[in-house]
């Protein structure tokens, strides 16, 4: 006992050390590829880490930090992340970092007077030569030597006279090996003995090249070729010629309110929000009607004492609750397919018609909340029966005696006393239903889309599948758009959240009494 | 209930009777069409219900193996359905494990210590879960973006991604688990620290093999958690080798790719496992829902 107490006076700030010199190592290492948020991040994280192991003040700390850790990292900075990705540009044409566009415009070259040289790659071992050839003059070859080609890097290599690298290469390797390798390769260049440098310009080709732009001390970039001016615009996240003109690609800026001012005032974007927040709120509160009607329904009967085989019929309709919903809805999605599901065959036969469900808006609405009852209601019929199972069965004598009947128990025994407790988990319900993503993105998709708006916005698509679209599906990836679409569902989710945790409070007042 | 059985009240039964038998038909009919679907030969729904001839290629193709078409050609499935599985086994074992280790020892600050800040904890805990991971799609996947361009085996369309953006989501865990610690009698923990145990002794030798049945449950339900999540792992995956289930049997019923007798024997072969489990630990986890609606 003696010794291992002693040892773990040593063992414990020693591997607290080691441990905290990896970290360190790591976030240099982060740091060096650029990433300076990520190596921030990891920083903070590994010294709160370490004071909270190290402290004698944080024993409870030290239980709480990974999970907490986890959470903040994983679940409440990508919140903060989208609210702040939405008052940036961010999308497709505005992908990168300025500092990363600005290399890739310096990285720019173009064609400079002097002969171009026929290129061919060779295998030599496990490596590659690759041999030039004058276009205008074939005794003038030249051969590098043994490259890599594993990954791209900037290098300049000097290239030999084939007669004196007295080397015979193999034969040239097809032009998918060379398609490739072209990333490899577009980051070499050539130097001949007399200085002179080529690159690849072309997948047969390397000719005299040299940087297309010149970096000024005002961050301008000068085009060398023609002398036009680039300067960049922090309010476009552009490079522009005098004339305005975007130079591609762009870089990501803030853009303030912007998003906001046109989800909200510009015609294009206004419609379409203002007519899926519609849907998404009668669609999340038909949900909640139907199925919390039909499971109330049937908590009452399967309560009910003069009935038989209660427990099978429970399991049974259980079952949708216990099935994967991604299974459940493509099921769904297949049954109501127009033309080769079932229940469009058993419709032909009995009434002989084929309703078109994924074409027509209407059709495929009232799909959505048939499938999203079918979805739900176990969860509620659950629910109800464990509430109505704590309301005192003597009340349920006395109106017997009274000579009372099902319906009269129901409106005035059952629901005034099961309204109060289930009212928080329908709200909650609500708010589920107001994020269903997986039930849309599944089964329609948000389709059919509609068709007087330019854009892309499903009649069936409900606020997240909107911003899903809009993200990562359709035109652009336009994330900054999305996010702050996404900020706007955060504060309705917020607001109902409040009014929930009211309800809540009520309800447990109402027990307490 | 009630003393005298009258007349009213048999065809009361009757007609619940018939309106439960109703439901459950409408329960069960999709299910039984899928099962029948699976053994039926080719990928179209005419057919009855019970299949006039028995075909095995849908289970064929959902296991991987080559099968003779109807035009007598050699078919090889296309869609690697037991890649599919091995990768959500594997994705939902590692953030299971993970989930349940940072959940565990939250929970037991959070159920057994007395510190400044314990209530906000708790419900901030609570209200993370208001605001599902759906709504943050295009931060996590700047974010993997961003961690993949420095570490690779963490970014964009790797496991590791998933697992890690997984490992968050232990609000609902902390709250049940802690639950669980509250009912187990603090006395036993006491003694030992008495005796001289440390707060971490108490906690891994006294407390947590009380905990196992809970522990367990809790384990179950982010496997099962992590098999059926589908937004994130759908924006974080897309090779076609790297899918899990969840993102990747939705090939199978696209528009203009409709191969619903192989969906069907797919669907069986991952969901039934599933079910299977979730019936089973239902009682727990009816509870844990319902503790996270009334306990705010």
């Amino acid at each position: 006992m003696q010794v291992t107490s002693s040892s773990r006076r040593w063992l414990v700030p020693a591997l607290a050390a080691v441990g905290a010199l990896a970290v360190l190592y790591l976030v240099t290492l982060v740091y060096a590829v650029g990433q300076t948020l990520l190596a921030g991040t990891l920083l903070v994280i590994a010294a709160l880490a370490l004071w909270a192991y190290t402290s004698k003040k944080t024993v409870a700390l030290r239980y709480l930090f990974p999970g907490v850790a986890a959470a903040i990292v994983f679940v409440i900075f990508p919140m903060v992340y989208t609210i702040a990705i939405g008052f940036t540009n961010y999308s497709s044409r505005n992908l990168l970092e300025y500092e990363r566009v600005q290399q890739i415009l310096q990285e720019e070259t173009f064609r400079a007077p002097g002969p171009a040289y026929k290129f061919s790659l060779h295998p030599d071992a496990q490596q590659f030569r690759i041999r030039l050839e004058d276009q205008e003059d074939d005794k003038r070859v030249f051969l590098s030597a043994p490259l890599a080609l594993r990954q791209p890097a900037s290098l300049t290599v000097d290239v030999l006279p084939e007669a004196e690298a007295k080397v015979v290469v193999g034969d040239a390797l097809p032009l998918k090996e060379v398609i490739a390798q072209q990333k490899d390769i577009k980051a070499l260049t050539l130097r001949f003995a007399d200085g002179k440098q080529v690159r690849m310009t072309s997948l047969r080709e390397f000719a005299p090249a040299q940087p297309l732009y010149k970096p000024g001390a005002d961050g301008s970039l000068t085009n060398v070729d023609t002398g036009e001016v680039l300067k960049p615009n922090f309010k476009s996240g552009f490079f522009e010629n005098a004339a305005g003109e975007h130079k591609e690609p762009g870089f990501r800026v803030g853009v303030g309110f912007a998003h906001y001012q046109r989800i909200f005032t510009d015609k294009r974007f206004q419609e379409p929000f203002a007519r899926i927040f519609i849907w998404t709120v009668t669609f999340s509160a038909l949900t909640v009607l139907f199925a919390a009607s039909l499971g109330m329904l049937l908590a009452v009967l399967l309560n009910w004492e003069g009935l038989k085989g209660r427990s099978v019929y429970r399991l049974v309709l259980f079952l949708p609750y216990a099935v994967p919903g991604f299974i459940s809805i493509l099921i769904f999605k297949g049954l109501f397919n127009a033309n080769l599901g079932e229940i469009n065959l058993i419709l032909n036969a009995l009434f002989g018609i084929k309703p078109a469900w994924f074409a027509d808006p209407f059709l495929a609405k009232t799909m959505i909340l048939i499938v999203n009852t079918w979805l739900g209601f176990p969860y509620m019929m659950v629910v109800c029966m464990g509430l109505i199972k704590s309301i005192p069965s003597d009340l349920y004598e006395a109106s017997a005696v009274a000579g009372a009947g099902p319906i009269t128990n129901f409106v005035s025994i059952t629901a005034p006393l099961i309204i109060k407790p289930l009212t928080p988990l329908l709200i909650s319900s609500f708010a589920f239903n107001f994020n269903n993503f997986v039930l849309i993105a599944l089964l329609t998709g948000g389709r059919p889309d509609f068709l007087d708006i330019s854009v892309p916005a499903g009649t069936t698509d409900i606020l997240v599948s909107y911003t899903f679209r809009m993200a990562f599906q359709d035109s652009g990836q336009q994330f900054g758009l999305a996010s702050a679409i996404s900020t706007v569902i955060f504060l309705l989710v917020a607001a109902i959240t409040l009014v929930q945790m009211r309800f809540t409070r009520l309800a447990q007042d109402g027990n307490g009494k | 209930m009630a003393l005298v059985v009258d007349k009213s009240q048999r065809w009361r039964v009757l007609a619940a009777h018939l309106f439960l038998i109703v439901l459950c038909a409408v329960v069960v009919f999709p299910f039984l069409v899928v099962l029948s679907v699976s053994f039926r030969p080719g990928n179209f729904a005419t057919g009855s219900l019970i299949p006039s001839e028995i075909s095995f290629e849908h289970w064929r193709y959902a296991f991987g193996l080559p099968y003779q078409a109807a035009n007598g050609q050699l078919v090889e499935p296309e869609l690697p359905v037991l890649r599919w599985l091995w990768n959500s086994i594997k994705v939902a074992t590692v953030s299971g494990a993970i989930t349940l280790l940072l959940s565990t020892t939250a929970a037991y600050a959070l159920a057994r210590m007395k510190f400044r800040g314990r209530n906000q904890v708790l419900t901030g805990l609570m209200l993370m879960q208001m605001f599902p991971a759906v709504l943050a799609l295009v931060a996590i996947f700047a974010i993997f973006d961003r961690i993949g361009s420095a570490f690779p085996a963490f970014g964009i369309d790797s496991h590791w991604a998933l697992i890690l953006a997984y490992s968050g989501g232990i609000a609902m865990h902390v709250w049940t688990i802690k639950g669980y610690y509250e009912t187990i009698p603090y006395e036993m923990e006491e003694a030992a620290k008495v005796d001289g145990a440390s707060p971490w002794q108490a906690f891994r030798w006294v407390l947590l093999p009380m905990a196992l049945p809970i522990l367990a449950v809790v384990f179950l339900l982010s496997f099962i958690g992590a098999v059926i999540e589908y937004p994130v792992a759908s924006i974080l995956l897309n090779t076609q080798d790297h899918l899990t289930l969840a993102v990747g049997t939705k090939l199978f019923v696209h528009e203009h790719n409709f191969r619903w007798g192989d969906f069907a024997a797919t669907a069986i072969l991952s969901g039934l496992p599933i079910t299977a489990v979730f019936v089973l630990a239902q009682k727990w986890l009816i509870s844990g829902l319902t503790a996270g609606g009334t306990k705010g």
